[in-house]
């Protein structure tokens, strides 16, 4: 699949942002929001902002972006539509905490504000995972990993995130690094399961049966339609050179994985904790940008049976 | 949510006017409905009633939006002002190009109007174009027919008096076992179509002979993958099959063709190979049971098919048959001994040969029709022999595609499916005798300044005394047509004109006038070659061919090399004539023709081509299109003139509404009101044959009166298949010494081994004069069925589907040099080397490399960018195809032509071929870009049709 | 209506003959010729006479070899919508611009409320949908429903453009879901297939396949004559023959 910026941008800030309201909504649920009123104000506005800049990455590239009101009326069948409604949703919690932060406000409602913000995160998060999830047509999406990753990942960015503010004033906890800690743990095995799983899986679906003629023996591709490539050669038959794909993968281990880890321990023991959560927030981005450009670049779509793939 | 679907609109307004008219995408002539909206093309769709396609359309016609609103379309009358080639133009008036015409053509014609070559391309206004070109007075006329498919059309014509090429068809609704020999698309492009679904409904069998298995190729039930060039062995074995096996339709051949005839034989005799006569000259039979020898018209007696005679003066002569017998049971025909060089497994040809005879003899039909024949004997039905064939450019494109053509009209004949149900049928005005009784003019003696021709240029030459030669033997057109080169170039050589006259061999000349054809790259051979020709300059500097008018509707690859351009419509804003006296359009069971008619009007300065050359007929005062006042006969342009000339009295370009009241067909008097008759029509006129005329035409004795009451044929005497071709014959005897006329020395062997009477195989030209193995392949081109020429190129839509080609090798000859798919590799023939791109396919003869034809394009032409594939991984073979033979000793290098014809043997090509050490590259050699200055930009983005639907809305 | 109507009775579709098609794109372009101007008008194009050529279609044709031998042939394939009973391509419409119809089946994007997302076109297997980059909206064969029903068009003429123009008559329209129906019938007769059967989609378009060789019953070869010459040379067989015949 083609992999679009706007899309790898929307997916990786917003999950980083919802990731990062996670956290704070969790952190306010339980009484833990370090520092003062502004801290939560500006920490939950980046995450706000976050989620705001993917969504309107991902608004502005659709074809039509003025009519985007539209999307939101097909929740019952469309992941994307439950996402863009998850989304706004959430908006609201969200964004009455800030506010309340803003003001100072001390509310009973708080507490279910955060709850809901908390909720309205995973919730997104789970939709956009299970926009590529449910394509069965693409099978790297198809897997039931696919959205757990999503939310572990944008948990993990986010936690970095969270980590790497509350060391600015100095307030990062032990507990929310260890979280952290947990978390890329958890995205990490995960991912490594997904890419043993799809790799070992060689498609189920053969050029034959696409055309299906199996009774006339193997096919070969003689001419494509047009010389030129079209739409769906474009979008959909982007593909990765294996090698290349691996050093990939080997890019998002050490950086989405392994240095955050490192960087994550590193602020947990040593000083400079601001300096080494920077680091792991450029590290985890770069990381996140990475994983995700692959997930779509390693991604096969089963219509290139008829433009050339063997299985898929 | 509610789940309401929105309410579309079922039934929006599709057009504000429909015309009807005929399609030029291609020579097919379908008919179309334009429709109009808002005075845009809407949508073209096939018309229904039409008798080429009933409503269905090509791929090309479908696009005809994209051709019409081509960027690469002409804008107004040019005049050439930097040097041939840079495409420096300057903008001149209508006036000021046909006074400037008027005096180059005027000069010429008032001193020596040979200096004038008029050739045209893929028009269909020979009937025009020659007319005019009669008048004028210069021999030197011809259409492209030379180099595309005259084999086709003189090896049918000089056989039964039809042919395959456009002058007939299977009987695609009867016939159950269906070959095809050599075709891709061919110009009855829907009909074939229309055809082969036809058979398959009827679950009829399909051979296809070729050496590639794509398009039509493709769904045959059989595929034969034949090695180039060797179908004449092919069909030779099958045809020592049908002899071995005693498979043979006697009957048919006693009363059809000249099987009984005897052939004088008398070695070093003048006649010796010809037939023996009566005092009449009608050719002789034998009654085997009375020994007597009576004309062969005298249908009392069953002639004798076998065994020598002595004529009454004392020498031997022989039936054809008995010649035929003997040819064919040679050895050498035997599908053993033929299954090397053709490719194909004897026990396959065997095969084959079996199905066709039992489908011929066991599997015959029978239609309840009485009809009687041309010697007045009725029959209480018709019998037909539903084994039909079809073959075009597979065969004609070689060398020896004359007699191969001609080998397989053979085996049709011996199965008796020639014009039978479920066989070959004739397309009216065909069949006609054989040969035509057509001569070529254009002697040399005849030329006189301001005189017109006697009569039309092309023809077909019954022997050496039809030749248009001076008396040293040289030929007298500039393209050598008629002449020992090429003795039976029926439709000229228009492939070598350019070369001809940028060498002066025969001569120098003054104007070269082109019309449709684009000579400065995909219909030449050697375009380097011809380039250097077209741009030639003699010692003072001058260019060599002084002057060149050219005739085209866009910014094609020949524009930048003339010196005039008259720019001509397109199909949707000209009137065209499909005429009877041309090539028509004519089905097999009806007599059509159409025209075609302004359906828009041009939004620049452009005009009809034949607008323009009545126009300058009446300027020039050429005789038949000017009063005796000195006045142009028609004044009102080409309408007029398809309306008011008559060739002949009461018989005029078309041939539908004659007569005052319009109630007449073929011959009537003049009717002002016929074109509005054919427009309220749907542009073009049918008149159904009489059922009793369906079949057996060439003997059909009512058809034959009908034919000649309406001016459609020329003699009610039945056409009798020459077998044995008798004209071919007097020019092997010329070759032995017979005659004042001979053919010069070098000519002589080439004369005597080509002029066989009866249908033989020989290897083709090139192939048997470079060595096998440096070239050790075969390079063809195949038509892309949705690409006309280099027309399609500027199609928006079509040059989608192929904006360049590849060359199709051979899985095996991809391990070989170790390509795999879109390697670059080089190609070499004996001329020179070209740069491309493979594909690995197995559906092809293992000898044999392929492309797309025409799809590489010069830079700077068709409004293309420079960067566009088709110049830059696009290629053409005719870079590689010599319009020469390679060098023989004795210096003299023909035509790369079949001998007989001229046919230009586009097919003939031997390659090597060679993995290219390049990653990416371009195709070579790589042209300098043309200049277009003259040209509006081409726009970036299309959105055609976006406001018939904010119409809508 | 993003979910996908009830089953209905009604299943308009295509049927594509195989056997017969000879890969001559007069169904693409006339398709391309139609819609351009049609209910989803226009079908753009992009850099139409550069380098890279490229546009919206909705009808595409490739050709593919099969097999190795004497057995191996060449197919020329047209793919377009095939207006599947159960697609994703409509679920997963954000914006229900995707959408099946409950009347006849048909699946259609509606141009007026398409946010030119993709997803669809992610979703559908037979890469049959195709984005117009110009216009901003999801493209794809809409069973020429701006002809099937045009009261405006002679009877004979409410077909798709691309079945009226098929010159081999490789491509036949009707109703799927009623088994009488000559389109049903001769996916019956033969045994005419689903296109990735196994995805599950259920498409209603069929297709055909290649046929078996038609070969007429091989005559037996004839016997020669064996009365003059009954060991003679060919010649002198086929002479005898010939005389006994004609006598
Ligand atoms: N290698 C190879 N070469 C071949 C062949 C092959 O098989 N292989 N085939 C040969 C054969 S059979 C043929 S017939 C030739 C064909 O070759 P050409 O006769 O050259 O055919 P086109 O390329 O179509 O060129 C015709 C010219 O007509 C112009 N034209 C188009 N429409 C109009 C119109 O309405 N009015 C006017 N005035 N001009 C118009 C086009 O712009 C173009 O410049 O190619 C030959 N060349
Ligand atoms: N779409 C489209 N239609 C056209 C044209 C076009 O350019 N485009 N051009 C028109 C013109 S001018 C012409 S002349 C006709 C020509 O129409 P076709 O005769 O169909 O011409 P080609 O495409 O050259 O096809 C030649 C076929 O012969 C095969 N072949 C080559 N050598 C041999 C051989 O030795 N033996 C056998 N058995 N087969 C062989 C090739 O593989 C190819 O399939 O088409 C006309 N129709
Ligand atoms: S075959 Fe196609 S291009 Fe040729 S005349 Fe017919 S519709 Fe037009
Ligand atoms: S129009 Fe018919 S024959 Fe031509 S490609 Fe389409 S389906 Fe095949
Ligand atoms: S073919 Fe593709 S676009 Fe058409 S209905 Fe099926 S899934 Fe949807
Ligand atoms: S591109 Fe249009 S039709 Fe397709 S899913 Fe998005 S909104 Fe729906
Ligand atoms: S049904 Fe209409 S829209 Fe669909 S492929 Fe055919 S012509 Fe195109
Ligand atoms: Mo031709």
């Amino acid at each position: 699949m083609h992999p679009a910026y706007s899309v790898i941008f929307f997916t990786t800030a917003s999950g980083a942002g919802y990731g990062l309201l996670f956290w704070l909504s969790l952190a306010q649920l339980f009484g833990q929001m370090p520092g003062g009123r502004w801290f939560g104000f500006f920490a939950i506005a980046l995450a706000l902002l976050l989620i705001t800049a993917g969504l309107l990455s991902s608004t502005l590239h659709l074809g039509r972006p003025e009519r985007a009101i539209g999307a939101f009326s097909q929740w019952r069948s469309s992941w994307l539509s439950r996402e863009g409604v998850a989304a706004v949703v959430t908006y609201v919690p969200a964004g009455l905490l800030a506010l309340f932060y803003l003001f100072g406000i001390s509310s009973g409602l708080a507490p279910v504000l955060g709850a809901l913000a908390a909720i309205g995160a995973v919730a997104t998060v789970y939709c956009t995972g299970m926009i590529y999830g449910s394509l069965r047509t693409i099978r790297q999406w198809n897997h039931p990993l696919v959205p757990y990753i999503y939310l572990a990942f944008a948990g993990s960015t986010g936690a970095i995130l969270f980590g790497f503010l509350a060391s600015l004033i100095g307030a990062a906890s032990i507990g929310l690094l260890i979280a952290t800690l947990f978390l890329i743990g958890l995205g990490t095995s995960l991912k490594i399961a997904y890419w043993k799983a799809v790799d070992a899986d060689p498609g189920q679906y053969t050029r034959e049966m696409a055309l299906g003629l199996p009774q006339l023996g193997k096919a070969r591709p003689l001419d494509p339609p047009h010389s030129t490539p079209n739409f769906v050669m474009r979008e959909m038959g982007y593909s990765v050179a294996r090698n290349h794909a691996a050093k990939l993968r080997k890019i998002v281990m050490a950086c989405l994985m392994i240095a955050p880890v490192l960087l994550v321990i590193l602020a947990l023991l040593a000083p400079l904790d601001g300096l080494w959560m920077l680091l792991a927030v450029v590290a985890a981005g770069i990381g996140i940008v990475t994983e995700r450009w692959l997930f779509f670049a390693e991604a096969e779509h089963v219509s290139q049976l008829f433009y050339g793939a063997e299985r898929a | 949510m509610s789940s309401k679907e929105p309410q579309i609109d079922h039934s929006p307004e599709v057009s504000d006017e429909i015309k009807k008219t005929t399609c030029y995408m291609c020579a097919c002539r379908c008919g179309i409905d334009v429709h109009l909206k808002d005075g845009k093309v809407r949508y073209i769709e096939g018309n229904r009633d039409h008798p080429v396609n009933k409503g269905v359309l090509c791929g090309k016609g479908a696009s005809g939006i994209m051709q019409h609103y081509s960027p690469a379309r002409l804008q107004s009358p040019l005049k050439r002002v930097g040097p041939r080639g840079s495409g420096q133009f300057e903008a001149i008036s209508w006036d000021e190009a046909l006074e400037t015409a008027t005096e180059w053509l005027g000069t010429v014609r008032k001193t020596d109007p040979k200096k004038l070559a008029f050739f045209t391309g893929r028009d269909q206004s020979q009937s025009l174009t020659g007319f005019w070109a009669m008048q004028y007075g210069t021999p030197n006329f011809a259409a492209h027919g030379g180099f595309c498919s005259v084999n086709m059309a003189a090896g049918g014509l000089y056989t039964f008096g039809g042919a395959f090429w456009e002058f007939g068809d299977p009987d695609w609704e009867r016939t159950k076992y269906f070959m095809l020999f050599g075709v891709a698309e061919d110009h009855a492009s829907n009909p074939i179509k229309m055809g082969i679904g036809k058979l398959k409904e009827n679950g009829a069998k399909m051979v296809s002979i070729n050496p590639v298995r794509t398009g039509y190729n493709a769904v045959a039930d059989e595929w034969v993958g034949i090695r180039p060039g060797t179908d004449a062995l092919f069909v030779g074995a099958l045809i020592h099959e049908m002899f071995r096996t005693q498979q043979i339709d006697l009957d048919y051949l006693i009363r059809y063709t000249n099987a009984p005839w005897l052939v004088i034989e008398d070695p070093g005799a003048a006649d010796d190979g010809l037939f023996a006569r009566d005092e009449d000259g009608e050719a002789l039979v034998c009654d085997p049971k009375s020994g007597e020898f009576f004309s062969h018209k005298d249908k009392s007696i069953t002639p004798a098919l076998t065994g020598a005679r002595t004529l009454p003066d004392g020498r031997t002569a022989r039936p054809v048959f008995e010649l035929m017998a003997e040819r064919y049971l040679e050895p050498e025909y035997a599908p053993d001994a033929v299954s090397e060089a053709t490719g194909i497994p004897a026990e396959q040809i065997t095969r084959i040969a079996a199905e066709l005879a039992h489908v011929a003899f066991k599997e015959e039909i029978t239609i309840d029709q009485p009809w009687t024949d041309a010697w007045g004997r009725k029959h209480d039905k018709m019998i037909g022999r539903p084994v039909s064939m079809h073959a075009m450019r597979g065969i004609s494109a070689h060398s020896n595609g004359f007699q191969t053509c001609r080998m397989i009209h053979i085996l049709q004949i011996l199965l008796g499916s020639i014009d039978c149900p479920g066989g070959f049928r004739y397309k009216p005005p065909y069949p006609k005798q054989t040969p035509p009784n057509l001569l070529p003019h254009g002697a040399i003696q005849d030329i006189k300044p301001e005189l017109p021709l006697g009569g039309p240029h092309l023809g077909f030459p019954h022997g050496p005394q039809h030749l248009l030669i001076d008396d040293e033997g040289n030929p007298n057109r500039i393209d050598k047509a008629f002449s020992w080169d090429a003795p039976i170039s029926a439709h000229g050589l228009m492939h070598m004109v350019i070369n001809n006259a940028a060498k002066k061999d025969p001569y120098g000349i003054e104007v070269l006038f082109l019309y449709m054809a684009n000579m400065a790259w995909n219909s030449s051979m050697n375009v380097p070659g011809t380039l250097d020709a077209l741009t030639a300059k003699d010692e003072n500097g001058d260019y060599v061919i002084p002057k060149i008018i050219y005739v085209d509707s866009y910014y094609s690859e020949t524009v930048p090399f003339a010196d005039l351009i008259l720019p001509d419509t397109t199909y949707l804003e000209r009137y065209d004539c499909i005429s009877l006296l041309d090539r028509p359009i004519s089905e097999a069971d009806m007599v059509a023709d159409s025209i075609r008619h302004p359906v828009v009007q041009p939004d620049r300065d452009v005009r009809g081509f034949q607008e323009v050359l009545i126009d300058l007929a009446g300027r020039l005062k050429l005789p038949k299109f000017t009063n005796e006042d000195g006045s142009p006969k028609y004044p009102g342009g080409y309408p007029d003139y398809i309306v008011n000339h008559e060739r002949k009295p009461g018989i005029g370009p078309l041939a539908g509404w004659r007569g005052k009241d319009g109630d007449k067909f073929g011959v009537g008097d003049v009717n002002p009101n016929q074109l509005n008759k054919y427009i309220e029509n749907g542009a073009f006129h049918e008149h159904k044959i009489d059922p009793e005329f369906a079949f057996f035409r060439h003997a059909n004795r009512g058809y034959l009166d009908w034919g000649i009451e309406k001016g459609i044929r020329m003699s009610a005497e039945a056409t009798v298949f020459q077998l044995y071709s008798e004209p071919l014959q007097r020019f092997r005897l010329a070759a032995r010494g017979h005659g004042d006329r001979q053919p010069p020395e070098r000519a002589k062997d080439r004369i005597e081994k080509h002029f066989d009477p009866l249908p033989f195989w020989y290897a083709p030209l090139e192939e048997s004069l470079v060595s096998e193995d440096e070239f050790p392949l075969h390079a063809i081109t195949q038509r892309p069925m949705h690409m006309y020429h280099s027309w399609g190129s500027q199609n928006a839509w079509l040059r989608q589907i192929t904006a360049q080609n590849r060359l199709y090798i051979h899985r095996s000859v991809g391990e070989k040099i170790g390509a795999v798919d879109d390697d670059w590799v080089w190609l070499k023939s004996h001329l020179g080397r070209i740069k491309c791109q493979v594909r690995l396919m197995d559906g092809v003869n293992p000898h044999t490399v392929w492309t797309w034809n025409a799809i590489g394009k010069r830079r700077g032409a068709w409004g293309l960018d420079d960067d566009a594939p088709e110049s830059n991984q696009g290629f053409l073979l005719n870079h590689l195809i010599s319009e020469l033979l390679p060098e023989r000793e004795g210096g003299y290098r023909y035509s790369n032509s079949d001998p007989i014809t001229g046919q230009a043997a586009w097919f003939d090509l031997r390659v090597s071929i060679a993995k290219a050490d390049v990653e990416a590259g371009v195709t070579e050699p790589f042209f300098e870009p043309l200049g277009n200055a003259t040209q509006p930009a081409s726009p970036t983005k299309l959105a055609y049709g976006a406001d018939f639907r904010k119409v809508d809305a | 209506m993003t979910s996908l109507p009830e089953p209905t009775s009604k299943k308009l579709g295509l049927v594509i003959d195989l056997d017969i098609c000879v890969g001559c794109q007069s169904c693409a372009t006339s398709c391309k010729e139609w819609n351009t101007g049609g209910y989803s008008a226009p079908l753009s194009d992009h850099d139409p006479y550069g380098a890279d050529p490229s546009g919206a279609w909705l009808n595409r044709i490739h050709s593919y070899e099969f097999g190795e031998g004497p057995e191996a042939k060449t197919v020329h394939f047209p793919r377009s919508c095939l207006h599947c009973e159960e697609p994703d391509c409509v679920t997963v419409c954000p914006t229900g611009a995707s959408y099946k119809r409950a009347e006849d089946g048909i699946v259609l994007v509606n141009p007026d409320t398409c946010i030119g997302c993709k997803l669809c076109s992610w979703a559908c297997p037979y890469g049959a949908r195709e984005y117009d980059y110009d216009d901003g909206v999801m493209k794809k064969c809409t069973l020429c429903v701006d002809r099937i029903y045009n009261e405006n068009l002679p009877e004979e003429d409410r077909v798709p453009a691309c079945v009226r123009s098929c010159p081999t008559g490789a491509r036949a329209f009707g109703d799927l879901g009623d088994p009488d129906s000559d389109v049903s019938r001769s996916v019956a007769e033969r045994e005419g297939f689903n296109l990735l059967e196994e995805f599950g989609y259920k498409p209603v378009n069929k297709y055909l396949p290649p046929r078996k060789a038609q070969v007429p019953t091989q005559a037996p070869e004839k016997q020669p004559e064996q009365v003059a010459a009954p060991n003679g040379t060919a010649i002198e067989k086929l002479f005898s023959w010939v005389d006994k015949t004609l006598s």
